[in-house]
């Protein structure tokens, strides 16, 4: 089980936690004028890399607050993580 | 004469007490502190088994947990069945019944034996092989005959009796391996003050100290040091005997298995087996030590062929001689000391044979003990058929007469957990074995496992691992020097030479397979099956990686190393599953008027976690006469549901409406206060995630409802936006399915009932879908104006504390029918109303449910965009329509395909008897299903094909006109009218910026801290840090909390019947919550006034420790009795007792 430093809580453990994909993802402001292919784009395109991602997850059963972490996919390491 | 073997003295074994026990049904005995293989060997069995492949006679090969050969079942009675463990680990006790394995009639005269004739023929990969055609015999034939021929234990038939417990827990140090290295360490990392716990899979802590007998550890016999340095770790570092280490897991966790009653003759009722401990260790210390490997020649596995120094503990720790006259073959020292402690024990050595022409001095030593000792000199072979006879040696240099052969290949670190921890292993070229190189965890070797195999190294690396502050040194005495081993060599190959015992895989195999292709060794491994089965090839992996290096012309590292992944040793499921069993498996959430439908004998369904009231029989009543009475009686007169389970939501704030706007699929900024509606909500992609009503409360105060399934995904999903896309927004949610109870009351005579109850709400004048807040039966109460049925009707929202004196007051009216969630859901396909996960599958589209209107507004909400997707814009979407059998009593099944001109065109998503029209209703999601209306199609079904017409989906009452059907019909007012007893304590969610903390503090009297995680207190009042912008503050309060959060642009939700308390005060409350919750709960960590949100078990919780012993719990109402019901299971003989040995 992962131990994931809350911004707010401190190292908690990962059960506590919801994943929340990739991070960065940025809802078009006028999403109406954005064509199919940038719409299609922004729902299902991500970079799934191999080594540091940078991905939402949710204190869910904690303080409930969204923040981003950087995570190795490789390692598993969680290696960072900020207040939005 | 019992116990032939068993030596006249010596050995840690309490010879004043005998032990009966029984193997393959015959009578034996033997010692307290005797292992199942020590009392056997004491009593001359060597024949302990049967291979897995070749039916070859087996006996007990080592003492340890790398067992190969002696696995046992173990009847316990009483369906306690345990399969495949090792004779070597199983501790005898009185009453021991054991059997041997994988044989049939008995041990000595085996059919399966025959197998061994065959033995060439089932060389590597022979099933893949021979038994190809023709291919359908594969299933019918040659697999389940070779799976009954080759075996290991029979898994049990019945439910496992016994139960099981689980433990997380924190230390500084978690030190895995109890012998010198570990317990120098323990000392060492003890003297520091930190948490410190060490384990070790034996019965007795000590590892190889337990079988010394000349050495002296600071003057002192190391027996005697030993004691004494357990004693003074006792009560300063937590001592787990009986436990293995079993996984790595990320960020330094571990997983034990601690076995608590296997070795008692008969263990308490409900006492439990085997504790799971989830260790999260700041560092760890591995001491794990070595394994001896085996030689590989041909014949290598007779009974009565012994690992060396298992040999040696087997007559320094148990006292028992392996035979009368004992041949070693060796290529490493530490056999030497074997033979020098055996001699002393007087056991004949009939001769040392040393593969090594030019052995160490210990041979020098061993010779002046007047030991035979033959240099250069390997085996070639051995005679014998259930037991060793004699072995011959290499070069026709002529046979040995024994009956028992000891032999050393060296030693093999124990790098297990190292390497799970994402730890490199490195070659070492000298002593040939792979050592712990580098790991990114938190982890020092020390010991034999670092390739320190001397006493001294051992106890100086185990004491610097432990970091004491003060350095220390041991003085040794009596301990003879070890030279290095041969690195392990490639043996010949042989169809005899056994490399890996339990899977019975022969050089000629490995040899097969290499030149066959197989150089990989994972694909090698998987073809030959070596170092596969339950042992994991504890004391094969090695050989075999040195024979295939030899058959490739490679050098050993450049095969590569298998993956070594958990668990080190089997661990039962049992353990795994821990208490989450039975009542413990999940929460199970029970409504606020269970109790009462329980007592009208109702018949419940599972929806989710909750059990729901499916239908109400009476006497004699099917269910399909019981929902019909129930859904007759909606339409007709009035029905009484309990509608609690729906989730509900507070939307407070400024900017509620403008949220909502952007959330729901429907307009909510031009709502007016007092009025409710209908929406979806879409996920971005388009799709319809959830439903439910809107009720506007006030300018900036929305009461959302959701599905009873979604709630808990709608509350994170609406968060999700609100923090991360819109988060300008001032709107803020609470959660309030648990404070509310929802009761239904739905049918014509519904208002008449309810205007019984009420004085302060003019219901004639509410609309449908509207909504007001007045009492019913003196409750405070919110009544939305809505119908899930298309009768007139109201829902009723009360607090879940006073939930029971509503409902009885309603029923006490004397008219409305109790109705279940099956009549709910026929009164609603009757309508056409769809259900979230029934009708909706996560590609359907609004429009696909009739929504068309939908997204057509200029406004954006989450998934409007992805509507005018092109593929959301087919005409052939699979669209909601209702069908209708031609025989009207056939009631298709859900599921079931709907078939036009032989071609599937959807599939019938509800289906039901509907009293209401005295026919089969069904709704469908067809291709095109709005065009195809009026036309036929057809469900094929066993027998024979059903006829249907494809229909609107709307069967009763399509212009609503019941909506507004109200008959007045004079309801009894109760006499005497329910007296709500007073709130013992008022319960609020406060969601505030932080410019409003100060103002509402002084407000509600006791302060809103910033500090994470921490409480403050005021007298009787108290505010828990839940998160940045979120409190639950308890106390006394008699407030308008509206008022409050108006005034300083906040959210105040009164969530008083949310919650439940339970406290737990006395001194093992600490650990009695982490058998749930893996929090670190040490004072230090978890001080007094900390609080936070977090998960015990499978329920959230506000966990507050008020005192240094006293923990506060408030738990969602419906998940409380769980919680009580797993704290209970806390109690039940689960003492912590970590004292050791």
């Amino acid at each position: 089980m992962l131990l994931i430093p809350c911004p707010w809580c401190g190292p908690r453990p990962e059960n506590e936690f919801h994943y929340g994909g990739e991070a960065g993802i940025v809802r078009p402001v006028d999403p109406a004028a954005v064509d199919d292919a940038a719409w299609a784009a922004y729902l299902y395109h991500r970079t799934n890399p191999k080594g540091l991602h940078r991905e939402r997850w949710r204190h869910q059963f904690g303080c409930g607050r969204f923040f981003n972490a950087t995570r190795d996919t490789v390692t598993d390491q969680i290696t960072g993580t900020a207040k939005p | 004469m019992t116990q032939p073997f068993r030596l006249d003295d010596g050995g840690r074994i309490d010879r004043a007490a005998v032990v009966h026990f029984r193997f393959d049904g015959r009578a034996y005995t033997g010692h307290p502190g005797d292992t199942l293989a020590s009392a056997l060997l004491a009593n001359g069995v060597h024949l302990v088994g049967r291979s897995f492949k070749y039916h070859r006679p087996r006996g007990v090969l080592s003492a340890g947990s790398e067992e190969p050969n002696a696995l046992v079942t173990v009847d316990r009675g009483g369906g306690r069945i345990a399969p495949n463990l090792r004779a070597t680990q199983v501790e005898l006790y009185d009453g021991l019944n054991a059997t041997s394995q994988n044989r049939f009639p008995s041990l000595r005269w085996d059919f399966g034996a025959a197998a061994g004739w065959f033995g060439p023929l089932l060389s590597a990969g022979f099933y893949y092989k021979t038994f190809l055609w023709p291919p359908s015999f594969w299933a019918l034939f040659y697999e389940p005959a070779i799976r009954a021929a080759a075996g290991l234990g029979r898994a049990p038939v019945v439910a496992d009796p016994d139960c099981y417990t689980q433990q997380y827990t924190h230390c500084e140090v978690l030190i895995v391996g109890a012998g010198p290295a570990g317990i120098a360490a323990a000392l060492a990392a003890a003297s520091t003050g930190a948490r410190v716990m060490i384990c070790d899979e034996q019965t007795e802590l000590g590892g190889s100290l337990l079988s010394e007998t000349t050495a002296t550890i600071d003057g002192k016999p190391a027996a005697t040091w030993l004691a004494e340095s357990l004693d003074s770790l006792r009560g300063r570092v937590t001592l787990l005997p009986r436990t293995t280490a079993f996984g790595w897991y990320p960020d330094n966790m571990i997983g034990l298995v601690e076995r608590l009653t296997d070795h008692l003759p008969t263990p308490e009722a409900d006492q439990p087996r085997e504790r799971l401990w989830l260790v999260r260790a700041r560092q760890v210390i591995l001491a794990t030590g070595a394994i001896e490997r085996p030689l590989v020649f041909p014949n290598n596995d007779r009974p009565g062929t012994l690992l060396a120094d298992a040999a040696r503990s087997y007559a320094t720790r148990w006292a028992v001689a392996p035979g009368r006259a004992v041949a070693i073959a060796t290529n490493d020292d530490s056999a030497y000391r074997a033979a020098i402690d055996l001699q002393r024990a007087k056991v004949e050595i009939v001769a040392i044979l040393d593969q090594r022409r030019r052995p160490g001095p210990i041979a020098d030593i061993a010779r002046a003990a007047g030991l035979i000792v033959r240099a250069g000199a390997r085996v070639e072979g051995s005679v014998g058929r259930k037991r060793i006879a004699a072995l011959r040696v290499a070069n026709g240099q002529g046979t040995i007469d024994c009956d028992a052969l000891l032999m050393s290949g060296g030693w093999t670190p124990t790098v297990h957990l190292f390497s799970q921890s994402r730890g490199k292993l490195r070659f070492d070229p000298v002593l040939g074995v792979y050592l712990p190189d580098v790991s990114p965890a938190r982890v020092r070797c020390a010991g034999a496992c670092s390739g320190v195999f001397d006493l001294t190294g051992c106890l100086d690396s185990g004491y610097a691992a432990g970091e004491a502050s003060v350095p220390r040194t041991f003085v040794l005495d009596g301990v003879a020097a070890l030279g290095a081993s041969l690195p392990p060599e490639a043996a010949p190959a042989h169809p005899l030479a056994f490399v890996d015992f339990q899977n019975d895989v022969t050089t000629n195999d490995l040899s097969v397979a290499a030149q066959e292709g197989f150089g990989a060794i994972e694909h090698l491994k998987r073809y030959t099956t070596t170092g596969m089965a339950t042992d994991q090839g504890k004391t094969s992996n090695l050989n075999a990686l040195a024979t295939v290096a030899g058959l490739t012309g490679r050098a050993l590292p450049e095969v590569g190393l298998t993956t070594f992944r958990p668990p080190y040793t089997p661990v039962t499921f049992g353990t795994l599953a821990g208490p989450a069993r039975g009542a413990l498996f999940e929460p199970i959430r029970h409504a606020p008027m269970h109790d009462w439908a329980v007592a009208q004998g109702a018949v419940f369904e599972d929806v989710g976690t909750w059990k729901r009231a499916r239908y109400f029989p009476q006497p004699g009543e099917t269910m399909r006469e019981a929902v019909s009475r129930e859904c007759l009686a909606v339409r007709n007169a009035c029905g009484i549901l309990d509608a609690s389970t729906l989730g509900k939501i507070e939307v407070v704030g400024p900017d509620a409406a403008a949220f909502l706007d952007r959330i729901y699929a429907v307009n909510v900024g031009s709502l007016p206060v007092g009025r409710c509606r209908y929406g979806l909500l879409l996920g971005e992609d388009g799709f319809v995630r959830d439903d439910g009503v809107i009720a506007r409360l006030a300018a900036d105060r929305f009461h959302v409802t959701t599905t009873t399934g979604g709630a808990a995904w709608v509350l994170h999903h609406l968060e999700d936006y609100l923090q991360t896309e819109f988060p300008e927004l001032r709107v803020w949610l609470t959660s309030t399915t648990e404070h509310w109870a929802t009761i239904a009351l739905q049918g014509p005579h519904s208002r008449s009932i309810l205007e019984a109850l009420t004085d302060d709400a003019n219901l004639r004048e509410m609309p449908h879908m509207s909504v007001c807040e007045a009492r019913v039966a003196g409750i405070p109460a919110r009544i939305f104006r809505v119908s899930f049925t298309g009768e007139a009707g109201f829902e009723i929202a009360v607090p879940a504390g006073q939930a029971r004196l509503v409902w009885d007051a309603l029923i006490a009216t004397g008219t409305p029918t109790p109705y279940g969630t099956e009549a709910m859901h026929v009164l609603r396909a009757e309508k056409g109303f769809f259900i979230v996960g029934q009708e909706t599958d996560g590609t359907v589209i609004p429009d696909d449910l009739g929504f068309g209107r939908v997204g057509r507004g200029k406004r954006d909400f989450v998934g409007k965009r992805s509507l005018q997707r092109p593929d959301m814009l087919r005409p052939d979407r699979r669209q909601l329509v209702g069908l209708l059998t031609e025989d009207p009593a056939d009631v298709p099944e859900e599921g079931a395909q709907v078939v036009l001109d032989g071609v599937g065109i959807g599939h019938v998503t509800s289906a039901y008897f509907s009293a209401t029209l005295g026919r089969s209703i069904a709704l469908a999601l067809l291709a095109g299903g709005r065009a195809r209306i009026g036309e036929g199609a057809s469900i094929p079904a066993k027998d024979g094909s059903v006829a249907v017409r494809i229909v609107a989906p709307v069967f009763h009452d399509p212009d609503g006109q019941r909506l507004d059907s109200h008959i007045t019909r004079l309801a009894r007012r109760p006499a005497v009218l329910p007296d709500p007893a007073p709130r013992a304590t008022t319960r609020l969610i406060v969601r505030a910026p932080a410019s409003a903390l100060g103002a509402i503090g002084l407000a509600l009297g006791v302060l809103l801290g910033t500090v994470a995680n921490r409480a403050v207190r005021a007298r009787e009042r108290a505010a828990l840090w839940l998160g940045p912008d979120e409190w639950l503050v308890m106390g006394d309060f008699q407030l308008d909390e509206r008022v409050i959060g108006l005034a300083h642009g906040a959210s105040l939700v009164d969530v008083s019947d949310r919650f439940e308390t339970i406290e737990l005060a006395d001194a093992d409350a600490a650990w009695r919550l982490n058998g749930f919750c893996a929090l670190d709960l040490a004072p230090h960590t978890f001080p007094v006034g900390m609080c936070t949100r977090t998960l015990f078990g499978k329920a959230e919780i506000v966990l507050w420790r008020t005192g240094m012993t006293v923990f506060r719990i408030e738990v969602g109402r419906s998940f409380a009795g769980y919680v009580r019901a797993c704290l209970a299971g806390a109690d039940r003989g689960f003492g912590q007792d970590t004292g050791g040995n």
